[in-house]
Formats: structure tokens, C-alpha cells, sequence
């Protein structure tokens, strides 16, 4: 086994502490942080803006219109919340199957899908048109004698979305109670080892401490694993409870969960590689791991090319003419482009990965992970954009054009992303260091 | 390395730790709660009028009919309030020196407008009418109260949604003979009486399976 394929780290544990808790602590910010931290704070603004603009003005600032209904705010909804779906695939699936190569990349991995799934939120709730009303989802006792309506895929979504955030943020926080126990041990700052001496619970690294809390971590993986289906199935429902042709699909649920962990994947990606130059960390997230994901990003790419041509097949087997259009205008008609854009992204350049040379090197893999974001946000905007707009009433056909407030929202939200990630690498621990040291201790051991 | 928390923090963190999840629990409720209350939906509320008309004795004393006054409230949407002259019509010589009565009269003589401060008010976004309330069967009273007992006029129902829903998902019990509708006190005996209800129902002819379509008050 050369260097280059290890999954873990060989080092002391006293230096792999080091490594993740000095940034933290000892390090001053540099100035690529900074400067991250300014554009990402400028784009924030440019949200803030947007939606204050939004909640005065009105839905009619965007480009829908009575055929596209939905428009960008529900194509960014799927898109967040599918790259927020990786993360508790990672942290929980691959925890309850004992991969090791999960322990270096879960916690930032596991932040991604909070940010992200909180983003995902926003899209949903600021479509409504009076985004303040949004608690009416909630079936809580009021005045109106009213119940919300459970055959609206809405109130899907509200649950799903809560469920998902809050359970995203109580395993993040718990898989990061004995890292915060260690910052406190080490910081100097009285301020710093009171916030994180309060975060850390009271932790002691008692062997009992130990017991109730892997106990607790191993029982909450269970419980998100089927969260993880069921999150983005009830975004597949979404479209598939709608009547216009191309979505009233029983394949979406399923076709919608493999696509968010694949741009999910192709997130993490992207990520890791700035996290690992971020960090100065190459011997935690090794090329081994761009190895894995790669082989993970093939498999998700074929099986989106099968959901592809599932599509195709049965536009074509069920004699449907409308279900015929919608494909036949997906391919050839106006937004040609972008659907062809769209297999271009997730069914021809990731088979580069067969190549194990293209997984490992960087330049490859992470041109093509981009690629895979792009191809799985044009999918989105296939998907929400033409189904509604050539229906089974020509009288209702029309077309979708996004306006400056709608492209200003989704960059506000990159921003947004941006900044609560650069915030996240100078304040949690970044990496695992409990499970990485546990499982270089059970290396060494073996 | 000197302690970060005192002996106090373990009291501390045991009590913080239930109240993050107690604390919000309990306002949501509170909010909840007040939802209901006279504040939040008017009921019980008394307003100031110009000037202090009495319900009581022009109803149930002098047996003066809502229509009297309130002329469109068979034909139209809105009741209508009456115009200076309607009062004119009996007080040009009936306490025709009273100082109570000064605002209606410099109305009259100056021609201008008596405002009245509305006591139910409705949301914009409900198109709620009262020809079709009063034409089938849905007495004043039954909405507005013991208007016959009133000295100054008040609100004597919630006016929520849910109040309007009670109603309309079960209108029958709610519905008065066609004599009855226009009586300024409410019936002493509370009448329930499945035979009557249904007598009602068929009479009125409601249909009551569209009585709660959210287009039968919002539009």
C-alpha cells in the first residue's frame, strides 16, 4: 500500500488534533479567507435584498407566470435540498456500514447539508407570496377552524424539510460534542472555553460518556438513514402528484433521491478540495477518497442515464402524446440546450471516472463534479420549467424567462452557502478528530 | 489549568436544557391561546358612536323592524346604513329639543354625513353578504347577537373563521323560520328538534355540500 492509497492518516493522535483544532484556535485567518469572506458577505447582502425586495413587491418580480408556475424558486428549492442530501447519507448510511473513509469528510460533509437544507427552505416558503403566512402549513389550533390541506404536496414538503433540518442539526452537534470537549481543553481564550465548554455538555471522555453516546450516535444513523430516502421523495412527489404530463411519473420519488445524493456527492467533491487546500490537511482527505466518491459518482450517473431513458421509454410505450411532447420538446424544442446540457453533465463526462487516473487527479475530478452540479440544476430546470408549460391544454402552453431578481436570488444563496461555510471552517472542528484518532488507534491495533 | 464553570453550572445546564425546548413550547402557546381571547377578536367590544343610539328601545321597545333602517339587507350584500332622514322621520318632532339628538339634527340642517364607527367588521378578503343570510334563514340575531337588548350596540360573536365554519359545516340547527328572521331577541328555547332542522333545510333549500368551498366566501 503506497501513501497516496491511504485512507487514514499516519500520525499521532496528539498531531491530528493539532491538525484540525489549530486552525481553529491558534491560526489567524488569512487573507483568501478574508477575501472569501467579503465576496460571500456581498452576495448575502444581495439576498438579504432580494428577498426584502420580494416579501414588498410580490411573486411578480420572478418570471413566472400562470403556465410556469414554479420557476427558479422551486428549481433552487431541489437543488439546494439535493446537495443537502449527501450529507446524512455520508454521516449516517456509510456510519451504519462501517465505511472508513467516511470519518474525515462527514463533519463538513454533515455541515453542507444543514446549510444547504436551510437554504432549500427559504425557496419554498418565499414562493407562497406571503411568505409570513408560511406557519399556516403548521397544524396547529387556530381561529379559522382550519386543518392544513394534507393532499397538498406543501405541507409534504414543510414536514419533510423540518423533519430533515432538524434532525441534520441535532446529529451534527452530536457527532461534535467530544470535538468540542477538545477545543475546550486546548483553547486559551476564557471566552472560547466557555462557548465551547458549554457546547461540549460537560463531556469528560468517561468511559460511560463514551457508552451513552455512541449508543445514542449509532440509533440516530438509523432513524436518518430512512430520512434520507424519504426527504427527497417527498420532492419527487412534489411533481409527481401534479397532473401535467412529464410529471404525473411514479419513477420520480426513487429517480429524485439517486439525483440528489449524485449532485450531493458532486458537492462534497468540490468541497473537499477547497476544505483540503483551506486546511493544509492532504494526509486526512487523501486522493484515495476523491477514489471513492468517484466510483459513487459513476454509479449515480448510470443510474440517472437508466432514469433518463426510462422516461424516454415510456413516453414511447405508453402511447400518451402529451407524455410524447414533453419529451419530444425536452430534446428538440426551445430549451434544447439545456436538456442536452443536462446529459452532457450527468451521463457523458462522468464516465470519465471509469479512468481511475481521472478520479485521482484533482483537475479532473473536480471540473467534472462541477459539471455534475450544473447538469443536475439544468435538470431541475427541465423538469419544473417545461412539463407545466406544454400540458394537456395548448390553450395553457406558454414559456418561462427568468428575471434579474431571479438569478439575483439563487447567487444571493451560493453566497449565502459560501458564507456560512467559510464561517464553519474557523469555528467547529472541521474533521472528526475523535473518530479519526478511534479509527487510526484501531489501525495501528490491527 | 483553573475550573472554566462553578459548582452552580451543572444546576444551570440541568434547567437550561429542558427550558430550550420548554420556553419556546410555552409562548407558541401563549400565542395560540390569545388568539382567542376578546383582545385579539373584538368580541364584547363596545364602540363609541356620535350619536348613542339605542338598539334596545328602538327594537325591542318601540318595535321598529331592522328593515326599517337597515334597508337592503334583503336585496344586497351590504345592510345599509339609514340616512339622517330616516331619523328625521320621527325625530323632526319627537324629542325634537334634545341635546342627545344636537348631531343628527346639525346633520339634517348642514347636510352632512353622520359617521358611524363600524362595529363588525369583516376582513377584506371575505365577501360575506347578507341578502343571502337573511333570505335563507339565518336570523339577525343569530350573527349580531340580542340586538333587542342592546343600549349601545357591541360585538357579540368572535367573527373568526372558525366562528363562520361552525355555522356553515352545520348550518341547520343555526336556521330560523322565515318569521322569526327579522325578531330583535333571540328564541328563549334553544330548539333542537331534527325534524324542524330538516323542515328548515328543505324549505331554505341549502345545499349544504358547498357551503364550505373556500370560493363560497373568499374570491
Amino acid at each position: 500500500m503506497t501513501a497516496t492509497d491511504a485512507i487514514l492518516p499516519d500520525r499521532a493522535p496528539g498531531r491530528l488534533t493539532a491538525d484540525v483544532a489549530d486552525p481553529i484556535l491558534a491560526r489567524r485567518a488569512g487573507r483568501i479567507w478574508w477575501a472569501c469572506l467579503a465576496l460571500f458577505l456581498a452576495l448575502t447582502v444581495l439576498m438579504v435584498v432580494s428577498l426584502t425586495v420580494l416579501a414588498v413587491s410580490g411573486v411578480g418580480i420572478w418570471g413566472i407566470n400562470t403556465s410556469a408556475v414554479w420557476g427558479f424558486a422551486i428549481v433552487n428549492y431541489v437543488w439546494w435540498i439535493g446537495i443537502g442530501n449527501a450529507g446524512t447519507l455520508i454521516s449516517a448510511m456509510l456510519l451504519l456500514t462501517r465505511q472508513r473513509w467516511r470519518t474525515s469528510i462527514n463533519r463538513f460533509a454533515e455541515a453542507m447539508t444543514l446549510f444547504a437544507a436551510c437554504i432549500a427552505g427559504l425557496f419554498p416558503i418565499f414562493h407562497l407570496g406571503r411568505p409570513w403566512l408560511f406557519y399556516w402549513l403548521v397544524p396547529y389550533p387556530n381561529t379559522m377552524g382550519l386543518v392544513p390541506q394534507w393532499r397538498s404536496p406543501l405541507v409534504w414538503d414543510l414536514f419533510a424539510i423540518a423533519s430533515y433540518i432538524l434532525f441534520s442539526l441535532m446529529f451534527w452537534y452530536t457527532g461534535a460534542i467530544p470535538d468540542f470537549a477538545t477545543l475546550r481543553d486546548r483553547a486559551r481564550g476564557r471566552l472560547t472555553r466557555a462557548a465551547c465548554g458549554i457546547l461540549a455538555l460537560g463531556w469528560r471522555g468517561s468511559a460511560r460518556h463514551w457508552q451513552v453516546w455512541q449508543g445514542y450516535y449509532g440509533a440516530m444513523a438509523a432513524m436518518g438513514v430512512p430520512l434520507v430516502i424519504s426527504v427527497h421523495s417527498v420532492v419527487g412527489m412534489d411533481y409527481s402528484a401534479g397532473l401535467a404530463p412529464g410529471w404525473n411519473e411514479t419513477i420520480f420519488p426513487p429517480y429524485f433521491v439517486v439525483g440528489a445524493m449524485f449532485s450531493g456527492f458532486a458537492m462534497v467533491v468540490v468541497l473537499a478540495a477547497i476544505f483540503r487546500r483551506a486546511l493544509g490537511v492532504p494526509h486526512m482527505i487523501t486522493d484515495r477518497h476523491f477514489d471513492i466518491i468517484g466510483k459513487v459518482l459513476l454509479a449515480g450517473s448510470l443510474v440517472m442515464t437508466v432514469s433518463y431513458a426510462t422516461e424516454w421509454f415510456y413516453a414511447w410505450y405508453s402511447g400518451e402524446p402529451a407524455e410524447q411532447r414533453i419529451v419530444a420538446v425536452q430534446l428538440w424544442g426551445d430549451y434544447w440546450p439545456l436538456y442536452w446540457g443536462m446529459l452532457a453533465g450527468n451521463c457523458i463526462l462522468p464516465q470519465l471516472y471509469w479512468v481511475p487516473w481521472c478520479r485521482r487527479t484533482l483537475w479532473v475530478t473536480v471540473p467534472v463534479a462541477i459539471a455534475i452540479n450544473i447538469g443536475m440544476w439544468l435538470e431541475r430546470v427541465v423538469i419544473t420549467v417545461v412539463p407545466p408549460t406544454r400540458g394537456y391544454l395548448p390553450s395553457q402552453w406558454g414559456s418561462y424567462w427568468p428575471t434579474f431578481w431571479d438569478w439575483a436570488l439563487f447567487a444571493g444563496t451560493l453566497g449565502f452557502f459560501g458564507l456560512l461555510f467559510t464561517l464553519f471552517l474557523r469555528v467547529i472542528p472541521a474533521v472528526s478528530m475523535h473518530e479519526l484518532k478511534e479509527q487510526v488507534d484501531e489501525e495501528v491495533r490491527a | 489549568m483553573s475550573q472554566i464553570f462553578g459548582p452552580r453550572a451543572n444546576t444551570v445546564a440541568r434547567l437550561a436544557l429542558p427550558a430550550l425546548v420548554l420556553v419556546p413550547v410555552a409562548i407558541l402557546s401563549l400565542v395560540i391561546f390569545l388568539q382567542w381571547t376578546d383582545n385579539a377578536t373584538g368580541e364584547n367590544r363596545i364602540v363609541s358612536q356620535p350619536v348613542p343610539f339605542s338598539h334596545r328601545h328602538h327594537t325591542a321597545e318601540v318595535g321598529i323592524d331592522c328593515r326599517y333602517c337597515h334597508t337592503t339587507v334583503t336585496e344586497s350584500a351590504s345592510a345599509g346604513l339609514p340616512p339622517t332622514k330616516t331619523c328625521m322621520t320621527c325625530h323632526s318632532r319627537l324629542y325634537a329639543q334634545e341635546e342627545m339628538l344636537q348631531p343628527v339634527r346639525i346633520s339634517w340642517t348642514e347636510g352632512t354625513r353622520l359617521d358611524w364607527n363600524r362595529v363588525h367588521d369583516l376582513a377584506d378578503h371575505v365577501y360575506f353578504n347578507h341578502s343571502t343570510h337573511v333570505t335563507n334563514g339565518v336570523a339577525c340575531t343569530t350573527c349580531h347577537g340580542a340586538v333587542g337588548d342592546m343600549r349601545l350596540i357591541g360585538q357579540a360573536e368572535p367573527l373568526t373563521m372558525g366562528w363562520c365554519l361552525e355555522c356553515h359545516r352545520d348550518p341547520g340547527p343555526k336556521l330560523s323560520p322565515p318569521e322569526r328572521v327579522f325578531a330583535p331577541l333571540p328564541p328563549r328555547e334553544a330548539r333542537i328538534d331534527a325534524g324542524a332542522i330538516h323542515a328548515l333545510l328543505t324549505r331554505y333549500d341549502i345545499d349544504t355540500s358547498t357551503l364550505t368551498d373556500c370560493t363560497t366566501c373568499h374570491r
